[in-house]
């Protein structure tokens, strides 16, 4: 390990702040992370901000202004690595919602005067407009990943984040399939793990809040459910949440439009 | 050898005497809506009057019109989690200025007495002794909690949907390699257990417990449940040729097929009582001080499982597929002697989009590609 503590800093795009507060959620081992890195950047947390550049960027939100699309730039050229993190960051998170309708419809029906809002068409995920080096799924992350990614890097080692299914965490934590023995509809066949099972765990179905798992099957899902009785508007409804536009969820909900 | 019987109230007696002996019980019981194998310390915690309804996909807990004990077939869950755990710690490893040491975790293992191994899971577990015990190298954790092992057999009166143990010969009666084995009756007016021994520890305990003889009635009664069983699979599957038929099918079209329903989720392997890969997880804490090695259950169906530097090998949901089944059933024979199927059926049942391995292979039977070459 380098000598010099490497330089977080943390960056907001558009989004509800919840997946960088995980990082001050981390309680237990927040004193290990301040002592292991210098935050350099990090407003949530404090106000006093190191000038970059930083070696680690951890990215929050989505693209969803002209501005926003600007400075997305500034921060890949003040980041050694960049990590992407949350639905928002990684698919364009619950407002890319927007992505289905007319964006203009909503500004003129949310807002006053709507001519003071400067919005573009879609919301979209960080990699869209520069390159990143790891995405870190989830709405919210989970904090347990968060420190994984954090631990690797300093480590110089590759971090432990699968990207199967959630059924694979829900058979080795011994949990039965609460779609066959129960009938509830659940994404957790088409959803990469890394939640620690939590909907399952609870006798529900999962919502896909890490988005797809590595080569999803959601026609066959999907055709499944409608076997159980769901019906169209359901499945749109389970699509569209926090990774409605992530590939292969918003590729299938398009059928059930 | 002579049957004896063991009266229904006496089975709590059962639990009592392994208990003496040092055993910690583990056997059937009701949770989460499903029959799963817990720890159990007294027979009313057994899933009494219950019994599961086994398709394609799907599995429902239902109660019985009578009160056996064992009147269910197999859950989601096997009895691998206990010999062969989802997570262990293999090592961790201490940095010691530039060197560093290896400290093996501290295994503390209990004497296990599993209560109401069904005979494909008996054959299950002696299937993966071979694959951990019996090949090149011993797994040591996996023999550790093995050779302690003591295995209380119920054997099968009342086949689930999605059951084919005759296909694989590997049931409804358990032949070898058990401690004890049951068969439950329940009549009008008796309930009790035929017991057969089948090893000297088995006999150790069974001298304890308050056995009867049998009667020639009690006996044929039993072997008459046992032989109607045997007829009332809920599936079948034709074995002869099974592992040509696969190694002269890789290029069959119908894997593609197979493809469109499989979503790769793993869930077959997860249940399989004698899927047995794993992977190694290394990982650090913060300071770089202290390593661990955790192995984890893995499976065939995800794409780091075939990951080699470049890429995954198998790609396609076709691919990892066909490895799958072409192993379990073809590769298997060469690699340990034995197919990797016991017919247990939790494949089936447990596959959210109920994808049938017997029906797999009928197919592939049905459109051998070796047929079309002849032609």
């Amino acid at each position: 390990m380098a000598a010099k503590k490497p330089k977080l800093a943390v960056w907001k795009f558009a989004s509800c702040d919840g997946c960088q507060l995980s990082l001050l959620d981390c309680e237990d081992e927040l004193l290990a992370v301040a002592g292991a890195v210098e935050i350099a950047n990090f407003p949530e947390a404090s106000r006093a901000i190191i000038k970059g550049p930083y070696d680690v960027s951890l990215v929050e939100g989505s693209v969803t202004t002209p501005h926003d699309a600007e400075r997305i730039h500034k921060v890949r050229r003040a980041s050694k690595f960049l990590i992407s993190i949350g639905a928002c960051a990684t698919a364009g998170g619950i407002q890319a919602l927007r992505n289905f309708s007319d964006v203009n419809e909503f500004v003129s029906i949310v807002y006053a005067s709507p001519q003071y809002i400067s919005t573009l068409k879609q919301s979209t995920p960080i990699s869209e407009h520069v390159f990143v080096d790891f995405e870190l799924r989830g709405c919210p992350i989970d904090k347990g990943q968060l420190l994984e990614v954090i631990n690797a890097l300093l480590n110089e080692r590759k971090p432990n984040i699968p990207t199967h299914s959630l059924c694979l965490d829900c058979k080795r934590q011994g949990l039965p399939c609460v779609m066959v023995s129960q009938g509830t509809p659940c994404l957790g066949p088409i959803t990469q793990a890394g939640c620690g099972v939590l909907c399952p765990a609870f006798d529900r179905g999962c919502y896909g809040c890490f988005g797809p798992m590595e080569s999803p099957n959601g026609k066959a899902l999907i055709e499944k459910w409608q076997e159980m009785g769901a019906d169209d508007a359901e499945v749109l409804r389970s699509l569209r949440t926090f990774n409605a536009c992530a590939n292969a969820f918003e590729k299938e909900s398009r059928k059930y439009e | 050898m002579t049957h004896a019987v063991l009266e229904r109230p006496d089975l709590k007696s059962l639990f009592n005497i392994l208990q003496k002996a040092g055993y910690t019980t583990i056997a059937p019981t009701v949770r989460d809506n499903v029959i799963t194998y817990e720890n159990v310390t007294d027979q009313s915690e057994l899933p009494i009057g219950m019994t599961d309804d086994q398709k394609n996909g799907s599995y429902r807990l239902k109660k019985r019109k009578d009160k056996s004990v064992f009147g269910f077939v197999v859950g989601p869950q096997s009895w691998k989690k206990f010999l062969y755990p989802a997570r262990l710690k293999l090592w961790e490893a201490h940095r010691n200025g530039k060197s560093f040491s290896i400290a093996k975790p501290e295994n503390e293992e209990k004497k296990l007495a599993f209560i109401g191994v069904r005979p494909c899971e008996m054959s299950a577990i002696s299937i993966q002794d071979k694959v951990f015990l019996k090949s090149t190298f011993v797994d040591s954790a996996y023999s550790s909690r093995r050779e302690q092992l003591f295995t209380v057999i119920v054997n099968c009166t009342e086949p689930g949907g999605t059951c084919f143990c005759t296909s694989m010969d590997t049931g409804p009666r358990a032949k070898k390699d058990y401690d004890l084995a049951l068969t439950e009756v329940v009549k009008k007016d008796q309930h009790y257990f035929l017991v057969e021994i089948g090893s000297d520890q088995g006999k150790e305990i069974a001298n304890k417990l308050p056995l009867k003889e049998a009667s020639e009635e009690q006996v044929s009664e039993a072997d008459k449940r046992l032989n109607e069983a045997a007829r009332k699979m809920g599936k079948a599957l034709k074995t002869d040729g099974v592992k040509d038929l696969l190694y002269e099918n890789a290029e069959n079209p119908h894997w593609e097929k197979v493809a469109e329903r499989c979503m790769t989720c793993a869930n077959c392997t997860m249940v399989c009582p004698t899927c047995f890969c794993s992977t190694m997880e290394d990982s650090t804490d913060l300071s770089g001080e202290i390593a661990e090695r955790w192995r984890t259950w893995d499976s065939c169906f995800t794409m780091d499982f075939s990951y080699v530097h470049g890429g995954s090998i198998r790609n396609s949901s076709s691919a990892r597929y066909r490895q799958w089944l072409t192993h379990k059933l073809g590769s298997w024979q060469d690699q340990f002697g034995t197919s990797g199927c016991v017919g247990c059926g939790r494949c089936i049942t447990w596959c959210p989009v109920g994808i049938d391995i017997t029906e797999e292979i009928k197919t592939l039977q049905e459109c051998d590609s070796r047929k079309s070459k002849s032609n």
